[in-house]
């Protein structure tokens, strides 16, 4: 029996590695898979933590006495903005995108994510981001406004430069990978787990990635829209934040903290995830309180989102408004400590042993909590008066970014790289390492809230020869020294791991959730069948499931066609829905992100012909994409093992690309909400206003063009239903209404004037390009569809290319119809004052 | 034995400090403000010497917490725990900030105006007739409030006294207030908190206080000695 059964689960490994397999040589940078794609986000973001920690040590190196000669003020500028940037856009954020897409289809039961060759693009786009802020680096032309980068100083007058110019172009270019990893994990929690995990089973780390990724879908967009704002004012001189032109400094600051606040969460969120993971492995029992954890996260997200003002309490605003905005900041403080007490409960309960993961869960509670106190701190506004901007925000953050983020996931790594390498930690230098990491860490950064109350501000070079300052700053450099030895330890440990670590078979920590339930290294495919679930997914037997799937006694244990086939469920329930078809390795990310790259490089050197031009390109690769991809006939349910029929993703009204386009206009939606915010804001708040010079929406014009989006999305809807070529018709009128919004929109903006002259006029200028470019698109997907009926590849059955680009032409419209009324409102409102 | 260490922590740790820190203040706003820091720093060791006890204790004396439920160890912990502390915590601080931020300016009041610019700071005295102008250097008489209006002429700066427990962006295009309120008389430190371009460092100015009568002859002289 056993005999026969290992037999048979290898001959079904040959078959899936065949197919699901990434070739060798130059075919890896085809890859699209999730293991190696995911394990490629995180040695690329450990390279860039390792250069961010070097730039950190330059700084402790300049501070460590009061008059050192071994930087210039305009070197430090570089050297603090890279290390801020390059630690929260480079480290953190691609870190937990790729533990999350090595992770998620593991934890969850499916054998890929939703979207492979968007995860490949992400990468790449990160990488490339990432690469020209190191350039500009190595040529000495780094961003050095500060890693918020505020306006008038990053302006064009006072950073004539390239430098911040860089810091715009490859962030955004880098938060496209963002995005792309948001949405796809929310589709990918949402869609692809295995039958039977209702949303209420799934492993906590699916939910600590489902809020995560909601925040980042609504809290990137505003950093993207300051972050073009600021590009079209420093390259075309569209005043958006000129005070003397009617913009405001502040907008950039609402934009920006707008987004960087939850950023903070949604750096924490993941690594909490992980700690919520293994931490019961180590308790021996599950986590405690499962469900108030999941209200506390969900409570987190929201709360987060309302807190950004607490980085502006000293610009002016008025202190009833600064209450509202510290209750919420203390409040947050709650959920955290649920979170706490659920992993003190867990332990408490259980018979906990201590292991390397664990005690860096010390380490993390330690720095944590601390950090935690004293965010509370900060949150109350008379403190703030005094600590914001010194040394004791600095010590703050520091607390929270490496306490709450750096230890659970160097703990997560103990935990977790055994997966990759199907080893187990030498043991040796790990603890030495994680000791001279921790005290380093404290002694650097406890004493730097101390230096802060004594009057240290942050990116001061220098600072008054007192014996205080003095000698609390050279301890805190001593200390940072201690702490870079101990993390050099700590890589040497991780070497040894690699070279010398035990194998072991399987399971080593004895855990109960799925991504152990596979051969470690784990194969391409992960599952060579999908289970069954039918409790809580932190509860399972891996060791006996792995078995079981292994020999294809699950969900899809075969191969049919050569397909890359995975399951998606019923998006809360999870009952098996459809069988989804999964693209190939491909080239095409990569050169997508090339023709990306393109753009970007063309508009830091102003080479606006080409940047124009690079979009084009980028389109057409994204329609090359397609090519091949659904069905030239409809196939019906197809049988999925088990017993069980399911269509196919094509033919499903609820396929996880709907999903995607739906957050993904979830995500634009956003970014045109802060536009409007911004309209709003500026009037409020920016000096001169009311405008003369404010472009006037003509009447007739504007009802025609209601009439228009308010056909536009009829005939839109209209191509969904209608059977056989008569959608045709309504795909063809589509095209005809996109055409017609976009040459209104850009004729329109066209004839304003002069939209340089005032930020009233550079604001609906922009509002005005968003809806052309809104129409541009819907007409490439209108014309998309057309093409895809023309040819054969929809039927009555096979809708998805339509159900998506309906999703876009409705979207498009709206935005048309709500940037009209933007325009009367601004109209209307920019011509008289705020009432008094 | 352990009040004298309490009472000594906050001594060695604002000890041999400069004549800038929050820690050393000068007046009440800052006295408060250092108040509530001591408060809040001492409420934060007994909450972190919790949080951490009750950790040693689980994991060193395994099934001790187990007589907890599992539902009141949350419970507790994550709410009746923190709820009391941050709410008592909110109201001090709103009383408190609304007596220190009150934008309104106090009858009073000697009015300068903070005029900031890439990396030097101007303060104008408008109540004397002709205006006049110091630079770098803050002249306020003793136990009589100021209010400063901060302006700038270029990017963000941000002025702070530590010891007078004032601190306020000047932003272009807006005007700010501060109010700085001294008690004892010297020479104190001030700073530019706001990253504002390389000379940033440098941007430090001296805030003078004087005894009433020596402020008014100097403010009639216009400043020259
Ligand atoms: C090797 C360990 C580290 C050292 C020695 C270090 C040191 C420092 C110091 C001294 C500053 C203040 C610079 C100044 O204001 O003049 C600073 C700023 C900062 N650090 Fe770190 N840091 C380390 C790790 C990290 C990590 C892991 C993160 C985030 C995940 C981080 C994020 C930041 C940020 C956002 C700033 C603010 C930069 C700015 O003001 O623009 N640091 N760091
Ligand atoms: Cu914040
Ligand atoms: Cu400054």
């Amino acid at each position: 029996m056993t005999q026969t059964r290992g037999g048979q689960s290898l001959r079904l490994h040959r078959q899936l590695s065949a197919i699901w397999g990434t070739g060798p040589g130059f075919a890896r940078l085809a890859a699209v898979n999730h293991s190696v794609i995911g394990k490629r986000f995180m040695a690329t973001a450990a390279i860039f933590f390792a250069i961010g920690g070097l730039l950190g040590m330059l700084i402790r190196t300049q501070l460590a006495s009061s008059e050192s000669p071994f930087m210039e003020e305009g070197l430090y500028a570089q050297v603090f903005t890279m290390h801020g940037t390059i630690m929260m856009f480079l480290f953190a954020i691609p870190m937990l995108e790729g533990l999350a897409i090595y992770l998620l289809p593991k934890l969850l039961g499916a054998r890929d994510l939703a979207f492979p060759r968007l995860t490949a693009y992400g990468y790449w786009c990160y990488l490339f981001g990432g690469t020209m802020l190191l350039a500009a680096l190595a040529f000495g032309v780094a961003p050095d406004s500060g890693w918020f980068m505020y306006t008038p100083l990053s302006s064009r007058v006072f950073s004539p430069g390239i430098n911040a110019d860089v810091w715009l172009l490859g962030i955004t270019f880098v938060e496209i990978s963002a995005l792309s990893a948001a949405v796809e994990i929310l589709v990918s929690i949402l869609k692809l787990r295995a039958p039977g995990m209702s949303l209420a089973r799934m492993p906590i780390f699916g939910w600590y990635m489902l809020v995560t990724a909601g925040m980042m879908v609504v809290g990137f967009p505003p950093l993207i829209l300051g972050s073009i704002l600021l590009e079209l004012e420093r390259a075309f001189d569209l005043p958006f934040f000129d005070p003397a032109r009617g913009g405001d400094p502040l907008l950039w600051q609402h934009l920006f903290w707008l987004f960087g606040h939850p950023e903070v969460y949604i750096i924490f969120l993941p690594a909490a995830g992980a700690i919520s993971t293994f931490l019961p492995v180590f308790a021996g029992r599950p986590l405690a309180g499962y469900r108030a954890v999941v209200v506390a996260l969900i409570a987190m997200g929201f709360l987060s989102l309302g807190l950004w003002v607490h980085h502006m309490y000293l610009v002016g605003i008025p202190h009833l408004a600064l209450s509202f905005f510290s209750a919420a900041s203390a409040l947050v403080a709650i959920p955290t400590a649920v979170q706490i007490f659920a992993w003190l409960a867990t332990l408490s309960h259980g018979r906990p042993r201590f292991s390397l993961p664990m005690l860096y869960f010390f380490g993390f509670l330690f720095i944590f909590v601390i950090g935690g106190l004293t965010g509370v701190m900060v949150a109350m506004v008379p403190f703030d008066i005094q600590a914001h901007d010194s040394h004791f925000v600095v010590a703050h953050l520091h607390y929270v970014l490496v306490g709450g983020f750096v230890f659970p996931v160097l703990g997560a790594a103990y935990y977790w790289v055994p997966h990759m390498t199907g080893r187990m930690p030498v043991n040796h230098l790990a603890k030495p390492a994680f000791w001279m990491i921790f005290v380093g860490f404290n002694v650097t950064f406890f004493i730097m809230h101390l230096t802060g109350l004594r009057g240290m501000p942050r990116r001061a070079h220098l600072y008054p020869a007192e014996p205080g300052l003095e000698w609390f700053n050279f301890i805190s450099s001593v200390g940072s020294f201690v702490m870079a030895i101990g993390f050099g330890l700590l890589l040497l440990d991780f070497a040894l791991h690699f070279r010398f670590g035990r194998a072991f078979r399987r399971n080593p920590w004895q855990a109960r959730t799925l991504e152990w339930a596979m051969p470690t290294p784990p194969p391409p495919y992960a599952f060579a069948s999908l289970p069954h679930v039918e409790v809580r997914a932190d509860t399972l037997h891996p060791d006996r499931i792995g078995a079981e799937l292994a020999a294809g006694q699950g969900y899809l244990g075969f191969v049919r066609e050569g397909r890359m086939e995975t399951l998606a469920v019923e998006a809360i329930g999870g009952r098996v829905e459809q069988v989804v078809e999964l693209p190939r390795p491909s080239y095409l990310p990569l050169f997508t992100a090339l023709a990306t790259g393109v753009f970007f490089m063309a508009m830091l050197f102003k080479v606006y012909v080409v940047a124009a031009l690079a979009p084009l390109l980028v389109v057409a690769l994204f329609l090359r994409w397609t090519v091949g991809r659904g069905r030239r006939s409809d196939s019906g349910p197809e049988d999925v093992g088990r017993g069980v029929s399911v269509p196919s993703h094509f033919e499903s009204r609820s396929a996880p690309s709907i999903w995607a386009m739906m957050f993904a206009l979830i995500a634009d939606a956003t970014l045109f909400a802060s536009l409007v915010f911004g309209g709003l804001f500026l009037w409020i708040s920016a000096p001169g206003w009311p405008t003369p010079v404010m472009p006037q929406p003509d009447g007739i014009a504007t009802l025609a063009m209601l009439a228009v989006a308010g056909l536009g999305c009829l005939s839109a809807w209209r191509s969904i239903p209608s059977g056989g070529a008569g959608r045709l018709a309504p795909l063809a009128f589509t095209v005809i209404l996109h055409a017609g919004t976009m040459i209104f929109f850009a004729w329109s903006a066209a004839a304003i004037a002069d939209p340089t002259e005032h930020a009233a006029a550079a604001t609906v200028f922009f509002a005005l390009c968003y809806a052309a470019l809104h129409a541009a698109i819907g007409l490439v997907f209108a014309g998309y569809g057309l093409w895809r009926a023309a040819t054969g590849w929809v039927s009555s059955v096979r809708l998805l290319d339509l159900r998506i680009g309906l999703l876009f032409h409705l979207y498009a419209f709206a935005a048309a119809a709500i940037t009209l009324a933007f325009w009367w409102l601004m109209a209307t409102l920019g011509g008289t004052g705020i009432p008094a | 034995m352990f009040p004298a260490i309490v009472l000594a922590v906050p001594l060695v740790l604002s000890g041999c400090a400069g004549d800038a820190s929050a820690l050393d203040p000068a007046g009440p706003d800052a006295r408060a403000i250092a108040r509530l820091w001591w408060v809040m720093f001492y409420a934060s060791i007994v909450l972190f010497a919790l949080v951490m006890g009750l950790f040693a204790l689980v994991m060193l004396k395994p099934g001790a917490g187990a007589r907890l439920p599992e539902g009141r160890w949350i419970l507790w912990g994550g709410l009746w725990m923190p709820v009391p502390v941050l709410m008592a915590l909110l109201v001090v601080s709103l009383v408190q900030g609304e007596h220190l931020l009150a934008r309104e300016g106090s009858g009073d009041a000697l009015r300068v105006e903070a005029h900031a610019r890439q990396w030097q700071w101007e303060f104008r005295y408008l109540d004397a007739e002709n205006r006049p102008v110091t630079v770098d250097v803050l002249h306020m008489p003793v136990d009589r409030p100021v209010e400063v209006v901060t302006t700038s002429e270029d990017v963000i700066h941000s002025l702070w006294v530590p010891v007078l427990g004032g601190k306020i962006d000047a932003v272009p295009g807006h005007r700010n207030r501060v109010r700085l309120l001294a008690d004892k008389t010297g020479n104190f430190g001030g700073l530019c908190a706001e990253y504002c371009g390389t000379g940033h460092t440098n941007m430090r100015f001296r805030v003078l206080v004087h005894e009433p009568e020596a402020f008014r002859a100097l403010l009639e002289r216009g400043f020259v000695e």
